[in-house]
């Protein structure tokens, strides 16, 4: 029973990833996490900052969406 | 780091397992016991499983066997490589991405309405030859043609299809792939506007729940601008939240007085759709276009899924015939010509693309993590395509074929009323009464379903068919309009990002002449060529709407046309590749994709172009329209001698865009051609014009599911990398 559990618990956790990857979610944690290793004492963009930074972004390169 | 962990060159063949030898015999078995079903049963009803089982077969031992050889031996894909996602990383275009993650993505770009649209008009053959087309096409032609584009995209640092025509073939190529790509673009995006208007003209229910996805996405866009910076699940799922209302609050809207309000003509419809085509292009992507993706992407997905388990669950029968004598008098009502070429023009998204091209050439090729990703990626992704497509075929399959044809048919040939309507049907050799195209209006709550072409509401009636069979729940009226949304939704999305994509196009020419132009946040710019993207297609959208003759009758083979044009481009740059490359042997893994796809467009182009048949040629059809005109007759379906000038004006234009595509293709291949000869005579004088070669220090699975060598190679970089931080 527990390891049904166990194995339904682990594929939601699968999901939620998989949902947080794709969505882009996680793309700040990545930033945040790219800063610290190339340097620790650098000012970090704050989320929001981040964000609409990467929404402007999107302004100067569209994405080809097909038929 | 991981330096000292090292991606080791894939184990030399031995025997297969038997336990493998076992599982794929019996795919294999089931696959063709499928095809057997699908292709002699005769004269007795089979049921919709039996193609997707042969579908689904066929594209796993593609999968398996062939889209792997073409990765080893034609490509000779090299993990110890580092992909342009980690040599040139920069955490925004170039970054190493989860491949699930990138599938994800890749498929989400790749898959829109193409594979929705064309299956549905291209069952007026019967189910037997798009089947075929879809799952034959996809395993030789669109795949690969996916796959190996983002592979030689990607070997050059995910160079653009143009770039790379440019390099390989030279400056004729390079300009006519830019000018292919630009006025293909145009087509499609107003074949794609064209099928919204024809399923929301006269509907309150179906306009009002596509018009509230604009405030949703303005809702959205600010939500996810200021309250909640980067939280998309929660905002999507909000989002999907008040989609779902609005499509229950369109039910009630039609009952209400304000039904009038969002009763519109096609001609107001098209008016909307260029101004909102416009707007959209010119406000910030936050605004609109971002969360509007959002919003369609986890539609998208979340039909597909629900589509494919309504399958399941209602085991639909084929109502369709298997082939019907349209494929070969080629006068069906839906479009005209035969079998050959037109079910293969007709059916592009799906079988095969040149459109996915430049998404393979695009994003994807910088985010790749490893070089053996490119078959799961490129062409794993267009197998789910071409998933989709099959079922958009089975859906167009299961109603009913007099009510399929009373729904497709052009308005000018099925009249103004139920009765003639039920007539005209039974001129092509089918029933259906009055009364039944009534119940069938009345079932899904539209005030009529006669002449609704376009594909989009056929696919609508099939799924709600399917959706209230196998769920039970909901009842037939939501899951259309359901259908109706999820299909104008992401239309609408390709509408937005196109008239983006086609300004920056335009600008970036544009600035080549006058400077400002190139900058693309200069309003005047950016204002002028929304405007000139939005009026080329919306001219055509126009003209379609208002065609005696039937505008998707008229434009779908066009677009097809250009589609398909579009893959020739395609497969020429990397036969070109290829045989530069000193690969000549292999040439024909992408040669004869080509040589079938170039035989198809051309033949339709030619017959569209120099057919003495009106209803086939556009020319013959001109002439035929002018000699009355000038004699002062009309001839039906025209109602006025304004109906007559038009109808010679849009095929006029039709047929010499036909020509000049046809033209395109000849010059592409044929300097291509030249090229290839000259690097075979000299095989000196052709220089690389990939990327060198770099030392990957990523470990990342090549498949879906890590093999044991992987897992444990993965295993002893996260070591590495724990002992090297300590």
């Amino acid at each position: 029973m527990s390891a049904a559990l166990a194995a339904v618990g682990r594929a939601a956790a699968g999901m939620w990833w998989y949902l947080r990857e794709v969505s882009g979610e996680t793309a700040y944690d990545r930033y945040v996490e790219h800063c610290r290793r190339h340097d620790a004492a650098a000012r970090v963009l704050s989320r929001r900052e981040f964000e609409r930074r990467r929404q402007d972004d999107r302004d100067r390169s569209p994405q080809q969406r097909c038929c | 780091m991981v330096d000292t962990v090292r991606t080791e060159p894939a184990p030399p063949r031995g025997r297969p397992p038997l336990r493998s030898i076992v599982i794929w015999t019996l795919v294999a078995v089931v696959g063709a016991v499928a095809w057997g079903v699908v292709a002699l049963t005769r004269g007795e009803e089979i049921s919709a499983l039996w193609l997707l089982a042969a579908a689904l077969g066929s594209y796993a031992i593609a999968y398996r066997f062939y889209a792997r050889f073409i990765a080893r031996r034609v490509l000779k894909v090299d993990d110890t490589r580092a992909t342009p996602a980690e040599t040139l990383r920069n955490d925004t275009d170039y970054q190493p991405t989860d491949r699930r993650v990138l599938f994800g993505h890749h498929f989400a770009a790749i898959a829109g309405a193409g594979p929705l649209v064309g299956p549905v008009l291209a069952a007026q053959m019967g189910y037997l030859p798009g089947t075929l087309w879809i799952v034959v096409g996809v395993i030789f032609a669109g795949a690969v043609q996916d796959m190996v584009v983002l592979f030689f995209s990607m070997r050059r640092n995910g160079k653009s299809l143009g770039q790379m025509a440019r390099e390989e073939i030279g400056l004729v190529g390079g300009v006519a792939a830019l000018i292919g790509v630009f006025t293909i673009m145009i087509i499609l995006l107003a074949v794609l506007a064209l099928v919204v208007v024809n399923a929301l003209a006269h509907s309150a229910w179906g306009t009002f729940s596509i018009a509230m996805t604009i405030p949703i996405a303005l809702f959205m866009g600010f939500y996810l601008r200021t309250m909640r910076p980067g939280r998309v699940i929660e905002t999507s799922i909000i989002g999907v939240g008040l989609l779902l209302l609005a499509i229950v609050g369109g039910g009630w809207v039609q009952d209400s007085s304000w039904a009038d309000t969002f009763t519109l003509s096609p001609e107001s419809l098209v008016l909307a759709l260029v101004i909102y085509g416009f707007v959209a292009s010119v406000l910030p992507v936050w605004m609109l276009l971002a969360p509007r993706d959002y919003l369609s992407t986890f539609m998208k997905i979340g039909t597909i899924i629900l589509l494919a388990v309504g399958l399941l669950l209602a085991r639909p029968v084929l109502q369709n015939e298997a082939l019907t004598d349209f494929a070969s008098s080629g006068d069906g009502p839906v479009f005209a010509g035969s079998l050959f070429p037109f079910v293969f023009i007709t059916i592009a998204c799906g079988a095969l693309s040149g459109f996915h091209a430049l998404i393979a050439s695009g994003t994807t090729p910088k985010l790749i993590e490893k070089e053996s990703q490119v078959r799961m990626i490129g062409y794993g992704g267009m197998l789910m395509e071409s998933f989709v497509a099959i079922s958009a075929l089975i859906a167009a399959s299961v109603i009913d074929p007099g009510l399929y044809y009373a729904m497709n048919a052009p308005a000018g040939f099925l009249g103004d009323s139920l009765e003639s309507a039920s007539q005209a049907v039974a001129g092509l050799g089918f029933a259906i009464t009055p009364d039944q195209l009534a119940a069938a209006a009345a079932a899904v709550e539209e005030s009529t379903l006669v002449a609704r072409t376009g594909g989009a509401p056929t696919l609508a009636v099939g799924m709600s068919q399917i959706f209230t069979d196998g769920f039970g729940a909901g009842g037939q009226a939501f899951w259309y309009h359901f259908a109706i949304m999820f299909e104008a939704l992401f239309i609408l999305t390709t509408v937005d990002a196109g008239t983006r994509v086609g300004r920056f196009m335009l600008q970036d020419t544009l600035g080549n002449v006058w400077k400002p132009m190139r900058d693309v946040s200069w309003k005047p710019g950016l204002w002028v060529t929304s405007a000139l993207v939005v009026g080329a297609w919306g001219y055509f959208l126009y003209a379609g709407v208002t065609d005696p003759l039937g505008g998707i009758n008229q434009l779908f083979p066009l677009f097809g046309i250009a589609n398909q044009l579009l893959a020739a481009i395609a497969l020429t740059v990397a036969t070109t590749i290829l045989v530069k490359s000193g690969r000549l042997k292999w040439a024909w893994v992408t040669g004869i994709p080509l040589l079938w796809d170039a035989a198809v467009t051309l033949t339709a182009s030619w017959q569209k172009v120099f057919s003495d048949d009106p209803t086939l040629g556009f020319f013959a059809q001109r002439d035929r329209f002018s000699e009355a005109l000038d004699n002062g007759e009309i001839l039906p379906p025209a109602r006025s001698l304004e109906d007559m000038e038009q109808v010679v004006t849009n095929s006029t234009v039709d047929g010499v865009l036909a020509a000049f595509f046809a033209l395109l293709v000849v010059i592409i291949i044929a300097d291509a051609a030249r090229v290839c000869i000259q690097a075979l005579r000299n095989p000196s004088s052709v220089s690389t014009t990939e990327a060198p070669y770099v030392r990957s220090a990523i470990v990342a699975p090549s498949g879906l599911i890590p093999t044991r060598a992987e897992r444990e190679l993965m295993a002893a970089a996260a070591r590495g990398e724990r002992d090297g931080d300590g």
